[in-house]
């Protein structure tokens, strides 16, 4: 037994080990671990895509701005108590759009009424009953709301000498007048700010409402919040100061509050086809299992036992993907499937050629070793048109409204990926072992009659 | 021993049968239905959504209240368990909502609609565009795969030629099972149609290339005296894996199919048929293929003419 394939058993062990942790439990969050993501074909929910009007935006600046555009809608999403939702903001051909997964939702038509509110935020005070009303003042004889409308777009975020954060704003014109009357008024007094009709908060909870210490005109600065809570209001201000509209074009018109996709799958259509799916793969795997027994007998179990590592791995991988999850759709479970169909492919390319080595009379740690050196090249060049199939699809499914075409194509990828990693690593060191250490020397184990040796001609 | 180069023309004529079938469904539905697929959708835009009948109610009855209710041009496809998948002009969620409505009372049975599903028509139109342009891409960048697998080989242009070609006999068998599908039971192409086509050609090609490369190899070393035989050794070798690969995908597949849903029934009802077929042309078509060109019999291509063998 050579000392190499023995430390790449610890670190099989190791990995399948961390994995098997990582994935345990599946389907919720324990533990600090989060739980995997389902797609809303698989979880029920909803998946709006609203394009968005840049019109009003400065050109160079729209990046910025749909960045907080995404904060804004994001707040208003988590105001209606919906878990995990995730806003994406897309940019294609020069037009932005944001798309919205909302897993579980139940009022759907609450929430497009929320998405499609504008993105200007209101500052508000309190009355003599502690309730926020808006703050307003009177400019050229006309009665004004302060809202974000009216900053200048550089919002910034400064250290002060202490190095604790500051946000750094401007008004314009009309935002100088109404800020002035509204500071005088509410010296020592807070002013906080609103979303529609919920007031921002910071990480910790509390409603942001910095107590007014000086009369601001046309300068100021917001202290006292965290580093985290100023740079999202710097997003959210910046974002504020122009409206952008979310909704759909048609020839030409900008049609706001209609979204360009939209789909809503009940949550118990979701549960059967988690069910079936949990079914299908049952089934297809215990078929799979038994054929590798029968046919392949040793190395076919033991390339089970390699595909158990790599099934363990994968969600492992899906779970810890970073910056955001993989969603795990129901094409998504078709391309961990047909990944795992490939997982095997690998391996009996390598029983392939181990069985015809032996067969030549070869010894069983070179047919081994022989197996494996010949079926590499054929495992690389025939994996290499499913990662050309992967990429295009990847590419057209982030052009479509459907998230489907991606989950699919992603799970593929990762999953031919690794099934490359298990064969050519995992299944060689586990028969590197039994072959080293003698375990199983009757060629029978190995699927093939000891005698004749020779190939019908 | 089995001699499949002896039974090409077998092979070819199973083929031809199965391509000029699947020309056929495009043209009859090209005449019938106006379109050759039945476009989903993802492409026409629209609202697609089904619609959960119980008790189930039949097929015919609820395309007549349909029509009745304004809705003749819907297309209605059967998804079992009393649940059809209904694809009409773009209506928003409370009118789905009041034509459900209007449907159970008619048809005297509880609806829900547990999938709904808009897409403007104005980026339906971006998608068929970005589809098209992801098939091109798909193609040529498997075109230049094929032309780097085949370097080694001892003439490039013509291996690479019999792949293709075998190829473009899977993607239209494919084709035609839907278009016939479409035309019969309503079955409409999506974006999931495209994504299954693009996977089992990239699987098809593989097995291609497994089997290529063992003739080429067999070539190489001079076991035997002619080149039919020499593919005929070939296949042989291949067959285990090339049939246990098919079969092992197959298991997983076929319980998919059986047992997965009705929203990814069709796709990988694709997946299903592009393993299949894929193995099959790789085999009885591409391998034939080369022999027939290293032997110039051209007429071997057409059923019942002799071949010298």
């Amino acid at each position: 037994m050579r000392r190499g394939n023995v430390y790449l058993l610890i670190f099989i062990l190791v990995l399948f080990g961390f994995a098997l942790w990582s994935v345990v439990p599946l389907d919720r969050n324990a533990f600090g671990r989060k739980g995997l993501r389902l797609g809303l074909d698989l979880a029920g929910g909803s998946y709006l895509v609203y394009q968005a009007d840049v019109s009003g935006i400065e050109p160079g600046t729209e990046d910025e701005i749909m960045d907080g555009v995404k904060g804004v809608v994001e707040r208003r999403i988590n105001a209606l108590g919906i878990t995990e939702p995730v806003v994406e903001v897309q940019k294609q051909e020069g037009e932005y759009s944001i798309a919205i997964q909302l897993p579980g939702i139940a009022d759907i038509e609450k929430a497009k009424e929320m998405v499609g509110l504008f993105t200007v935020l209101e500052f508000r005070e309190q009355d003599a009953g502690g309730n926020w009303t808006p703050a307003t003042g009177t400019v050229n004889g006309e009665n004004l709301t302060l809202t974000s409308r009216y900053f200048k777009e550089n919002t910034y975020v400064a250290a002060d000498q202490y190095g604790k954060p500051l946000l750094i704003f401007e008004w314009d014109a009309t935002g100088a007048q109404l800020s002035k009357q509204i500071t005088t008024r509410l010296l020592g007094k807070p002013l906080a700010i609103y979303l529609g009709d919920e007031p921002l908060r910071g990480e910790d909870g509390h409603i942001i409402a910095p107590v007014v210490q000086a009369v601001i005109e046309d300068k100021g600065q917001i202290e006292g919040l965290s580093l985290a809570d100023v740079n999202e209001l710097k997003d959210l201000l910046n974002a504020g100061r122009i409206d952008v509209p979310l909704g759909r074009w048609v020839e030409g018109e900008f049609e706001p509050n209609v979204p360009l996709y939209e789909r809503t799958v009940d949550a118990t259509l979701g549960q059967d086809s988690v069910q079936k799916s949990i079914l299908a793969a049952g089934v297809g795997i215990v078929l799979l299992v038994i054929f590798m027994l029968v046919y392949y007998r040793l190395p076919g179990l033991v390339a089970c036992l390699s595909l158990g590592i790599y099934g363990v791995v994968l969600l492992s991988i899906f779970k810890l993907w970073p910056v955001t999850p993989i969603t795990l759709t129901l094409p998504g479970v078709a391309g961990f499937v047909v990944s795992l169909g490939m997982a095997v492919d690998a391996n009996v390319l390598i029983f392939e050629r181990m069985k015809e080595e032996l067969r030549g009379g070869r010894s069983l740690g070179a047919a081994v070793e022989a197996g494996f050196n010949r079926a590499w090249p054929a495992i690389r060049d025939s994996n290499i048109t499913t990662f050309i199939a992967c990429l295009i699809l990847i590419w057209l499914g982030g052009t479509l409204g459907t998230f489907m075409v991606k989950g699919f194509a992603q799970t593929l990828l990762i999953g031919v990926a690794l099934s490359m990693f298990t064969a050519i690593v995992v299944t060689r060191t586990f028969l590197r072992l039994i072959v080293g250490s003698q375990v199983a020397t009757n060629l029978a184990a190995y699927g093939v009659t000891p005698f004749p040796a020779r190939r019908e001609t | 021993m089995i001699d499949f180069v002896g039974k090409k023309q077998w092979f070819f004529l199973i083929s031809w049968i199965l391509v000029i079938m699947g020309i056929a469904a495009l043209v009859i539905s090209q005449i019938q239905l106006g379109t050759p697929l039945r476009l989903g959708t993802d492409f026409t835009g629209g609202t697609s959504m089904i619609l959960e009948f119980s008790p189930a109610v039949e097929q015919s009855r609820l395309r007549d209240e349909m029509a009745k209710l304004g809705y003749e041009e819907a297309t209605i496809q059967n998804a079992g368990e009393g649940s059809f998948v209904i694809h009409t002009k773009e209506i928003t969620p409370e009118e789905a909502r009041e034509l459900a409505e209007k449907l159970g009372a008619e048809l005297d049975s509880q609806v829900e609609i547990i999938d709904y599903y808009l897409v403007s028509g104005t980026v339906a139109a971006k998608t068929t565009r970005n589809a098209v342009i992801a098939v091109i891409i798909a193609a040529v960048a498997m075109m230049f795969y094929i032309v780097w697998a085949f370097r080694r080989m001892p003439k490039p242009f013509r291996w690479g030629s019999c792949a293709v070609i075998a190829l473009i006999h899977n993607v239209f068998i494919i084709v035609g099972i839907f278009s016939f599908l479409g035309w019969l039971a309503g079955v409409e192409i999506d974006a999931l149609f495209i994504t299954g086509l693009l996977a089992v050609v990239g699987y098809s090609i593989n097995n291609t290339v497994v089997v290529f490369d063992r003739i080429r190899e067999n070539v190489s070393r001079h076991i035997r005296p002619n080149f039919a035989e020499t593919v005929n050794d070939s296949l042989i070798d291949t067959l285990g894996r090339c049939l246990n690969t098919a079969l092992t995908t197959l298991f997983v597949l076929l319980a998919m199919f059986l047992f997965g849903g009705a929203t990814i029934h069709y796709f990988v009802l694709v997946l299903l048929l592009g393993v299949i077929i894929g193995t099959y042309s790789s085999v009885c078509i591409a391998s034939q293929l080369l022999v027939m060109w290293e032997r110039r019999e051209w007429r071997a291509l057409l059923p019942f003419t002799k071949g010298t063998t």
